[in-house]
């Protein structure tokens, strides 16, 4: 790789992380929303009788483990071990597909027991909170279709690379955000 | 397919019919000049698609500078109203009106003149200040501007087809809920500023990955000038702030659109939740503003003292400090709420901590000047007006951070004036000096020194006429936003206030006069280097205007002013040019902002599936975008020596 190539991976990827960081405070917004909202119920159930922990564990797996297989597309993209690279690149795309099918299928449970986000403050900032996660999970599935296409097309050899690598960054940085709801949301419903 | 847009939101005021056929035929008039000259190529390609930062600059500024107008014209709708409409006189506007247009005033101010001049100013001089070739990403700052742009177009399509809000500039909840504010004037306020907003956050990303990454050699962080520190501290405000605006009128617009309970009155909403999250923008909001302008005067005034900077350490610290305390003290603009005292207490606090930092700056300023051999040029006039100004305001403003002051003037004209204050003598004060100080940089012609001084002071009594009878007004008791009153005994206050208007007004057309007859006289007021002030930092060792590549070999850097140094101990070498690589145009910035303006406007009236295509429009383009290559073009050496034989750098 050249000079000036590194030059331009350096920056992109600190330009990315910076938008990574705005990101995470339109989350930080959604999650003190949520927090302050959270006993506002207005009469309707609330998170403790909504919520089953193992629905959500399995939805924690799928996607901690598309993050995984993330991780090792990209180990094996700079390895040049191109077939490996696409066999995980789709597997992620699947896990990724499985968990957005999961969450509409809560979501619309939810709403066939008329418990939709019109029905109380608290499943607003639920819905919201969680949806605003699945947009971008739905989001990276894009971003992963576009990609793939480039990584098969030889001129894109130069900036593939940089583009992976974001999208990574992305993909784990969404992991992290899951991580906080599945705590916040979910368990934290059970504890206190 | 036309959602609830039918032939009734066409306007039936005169007032705003009048204004709505200004505008047609002020647009009308445009494109056929255009068209007439052939224009349209030459400003497709060198204007419309640019990524060139000094250009993308000067449309910035250009917007500006027409909603500048705008806003001055609903100021004056307000201030004649408040002149006449005492007793028993309800004065020309019905209250709906008067209600959106001092709602229209403040956003306009706020996101569509202080932004984007302030945008205009960093552009312009952030590469050159670094000693770089353009911004990290050059495409990216092209989205920004037209998102900005699209977010004005919005902005002024409110005006004609349907309402604006009417609900203040921050439209607090409930009031601006559903329930109360059924109508579109809500959801343009909330799709006017999201655009224009992502576009702030894409820029401010863009400069802080630029200082970081793209400084000339040598350049340490401690080696920038304190422009350059004040523009970073001011982005990474935009990139910690920005989103929660998005996330807080996204959650509004959840609200009025599929009937969430964010902030209604009912079903367990908290409206006061709303007033927490949109100052954890707003405060940080008033700093992003001022730190720039921090950062021009320090500039004008060692420049113009021909002197360095006193304590450059210490304000960069104390910007620092601004920096961060500038998220702590959001609650002093509600300390009403019923926080408790134990919270009122701290914020009050917080905020007169704020006051050290900026004492500090303005004693590094006075001790700059201090033994100087100081040149009163129009940049220095703006400096003194603002010393002047400025600290009174922040006077008013330590006045209003003692929680006990504030329960009796808070929402008063006190608090309209108190800002004011701030924001005219700081910000615009600020924004004026450096335009004035480096549009020989970018233009290659000084503006007009004696109307520059006429303007000067045409705001400066203008300003004082203007907002000192609101203080008295608020203490009296008088409150903001008021369409109408009842005490006789006000109204020689705002009549005033009014002729303070016109002073301004008066200097603002001195301000537009001054500036066509620069461009007429440009050839008498040419600078004959790149060099106009005699200069000490990077920027005025280039050509003026300069070049597309901005420095035809990068400057080494050693210490604070480079270019003082070089000129103390010049050491001339034969040139070597170099090939030099360039970003090429892209429309993919326009594109982009078209998609979202038709997205903007569909959302607003309901038209669900022109908003889906406008979506499809915009992840197209995106996706469309990725797909390009051939991003970059090589200027040659040969080519380059050609131009800077020709150039006036140093
Ligand atoms: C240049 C002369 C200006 C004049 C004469 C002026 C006048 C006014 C007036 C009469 C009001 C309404 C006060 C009331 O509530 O009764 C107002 C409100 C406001 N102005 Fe200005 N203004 C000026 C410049 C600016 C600038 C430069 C900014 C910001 C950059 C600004 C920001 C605001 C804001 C945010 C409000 C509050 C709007 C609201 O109540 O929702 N103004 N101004
Ligand atoms: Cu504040």
């Amino acid at each position: 790789m050249t000079h000036a190539h590194t030059l331009k991976d350096n920056r992109t990827l600190f330009g990315f992380w910076l938008y990574l960081m705005s990101d995470c405070l339109i989350f930080a917004s959604l999650f003190a929303t949520y927090a302050v909202l959270r006993s506002a119920t207005y009469g309707a159930p609330g998170a403790r009788e909504l919520f089953s922990l193992e629905f959500v564990f399995l939805e924690t797996v799928i996607l901690l483990s598309s993050s995984f297989t993330m991780g090792l597309t990209v180990y094996f993209a700079h390895k040049g071990k191109r077939a490996l690279m696409f066999g995980l690149l789709a597997l992620t795309f699947c896990l990724g597909t499985a968990f957005i099918a999961l969450e509409v299928s809560e979501f619309s449970h939810l709403i066939q027991e008329g418990l939709s986000w019109e029905r109380s403050a608290f499943l607003s900032a639920f819905f919201t909170l969680v949806g605003t996660h699945g947009l971008h999970v739905l989001c990276g599935l894009i971003w992963m279709i576009v990609l793939a296409i480039q990584l098969a097309l030889p001129r894109y050899h130069e900036i593939v690379m940089r583009r992976l690598i974001c999208l990574s960054l992305f993909w784990h940085f969404l992991d992290i955000i899951w991580i906080g709801i599945f705590t916040f949301v979910y368990l934290f419903s059970f504890i206190v | 397919m036309f959602g609830r847009l039918t032939l009734d939101a066409l306007p039936h005021d005169p007032i705003v019919i009048a204004a709505t056929v200004f505008m047609v035929c002020v647009g009308a008039a445009t494109l056929c000049f255009v068209t007439y000259f052939r224009a349209w190529g030459y400003i497709w390609h060198e204007w419309l698609t640019s990524v060139d930062h000094k250009k993308i600059a000067i449309m910035y500024g250009i917007t500006a500078f027409v909603m500048l107008v705008r806003g001055l014209v609903d100021a004056s709708m307000v201030r004649a109203q408040q002149a006449i409409a005492v007793g028993n006189s309800a004065g020309y506007l019905p209250p709906d009106h008067f209600d959106q247009l001092f709602t229209a005033h403040g956003v306009i101010m706020i996101f569509f003149v202080a932004m984007p001049l302030m945008f205009a100013i960093i552009n312009a001089m952030l590469p050159l200040q670094l000693g770089t070739r353009d911004v990290a990403f050059p495409v990216l700052n092209s989205i920004s501007l037209w998102l900005f742009i699209a977010g004005a177009v919005l902005m002024n399509i409110s005006l004609t087809i349907g309402e604006f809000a009417a609900a203040g500039w921050l439209a607090y909840p409930p009031l601006s809920g559903l329930a109360y504010s059924p109508g579109v004037g809500i959801d343009y306020y909330i799709w006017v500023i999201q655009i224009s907003g992502v576009g702030s956050l894409l820029s401010a990303v863009n400069f802080v990955a630029t200082i970081i990454k793209e400084r000339a050699p040598g350049m340490t962080l401690m080696n920038m000038p304190i422009f350059v520190w004040t523009v970073f501290a001011s982005m990474t405000l935009i990139i910690i702030s920005f989103p929660v605006l998005t996330a807080t009128l996204a959650m509004l617009s959840l609200d009025r659109f599929l009937g969430m309970h964010f902030f209604t009155s009912d079903f367990g909403g908290n409206p006061m939740m709303y007033i927490n999250l949109i100052w954890t923008w707003g405060h940080p909001e008033v700093y992003i503003l001022i730190l720039p302008a921090f950062g021009i005067f320090s500039e004008v005034v060692s420049n113009f003292s021909q002197k360095r900077l006193f304590g450059y350490r210490s304000m960069v610290y104390a910007t620092i400090a601004i920096m961060f305390l500038s998220f702590i003290v959001w609650a002093h603009h509600f300390f009403t709420m019923g926080a408790g005292a134990n919270v009122n207490a701290f914020f009050g606090i917080m905020t007169m901590v704020i006051a050290i930092p900026a004492g500090v700056k303005i004693f590094n300023w006075l001790f700059t000047m201090y033994r100087g051999r100081i040149d009163f040029r129009t940049p220095m006039l703006w400096f003194m007006g603002f010393v002047f100004t400025f600290t009174l305001g922040g006077m008013s403003g330590i006045l209003l951070s003692l929680p006990a002051v504030d329960f009796q003037i808070n929402n008063s004209l006190f608090l309209v004036a108190h800002f004011h204050n701030t924001i005219i003598g700081g910000v615009v004060f600020g924004y004026f000096a450096g335009i004035s100080y480096w549009f020989p940089k970018i233009f290659g012609f000084k503006l007009d020194e004696r109307l520059g001084t006429y303007a000067f002071w045409c705001w400066i009594t203008g300003f004082f006429t203007a907002f000192m009878p609101l203080y008295a007004l608020g203490i009296m008791g008088a409150t903001r936003r008021m369409s109408h009153y009842s005490d006789p005994s006000w109204q020689p206050f705002f009549i005033v206030a009014g002729i303070g208007l016109v002073i301004i007004l008066v200097g603002v057309f001195i301000q537009f006069v001054q500036i066509a007859w620069s461009i007429y006289k440009r050839h008498e007021l040419r600078t004959p280097t790149g060099d106009a002030w005699y200069g000490r930092s990077l920027e005025w060792m280039t050509a003026s205007p300069p070049p597309v590549y901005n420095f035809a070999i990068i400057p080494h850097v050693h210490g604070h002013d480079p270019l003082w140094a070089r000129k103390q101990y010049p050491h001339p070498s034969i040139p070597l040019y170099t090939n030099i690589e360039l970003p090429r145009n892209s429309s993919v910035g326009i594109v982009l902002a078209a998609c979202s303006l038709a997205l903007g406007f569909t959302l607003v009236w309901h038209m669900w599936i022109l908003a889906a295509l406008s979506v499809m429009g915009i992840i197209g383009a995106v996706i469309a975008r990725s797909f390009v290559t051939h991003t970059e073009y090589i200027l040659s050496a040969h080519e380059v020596a050609r131009i800077e034989a020709r150039s006036n750098a140093l």
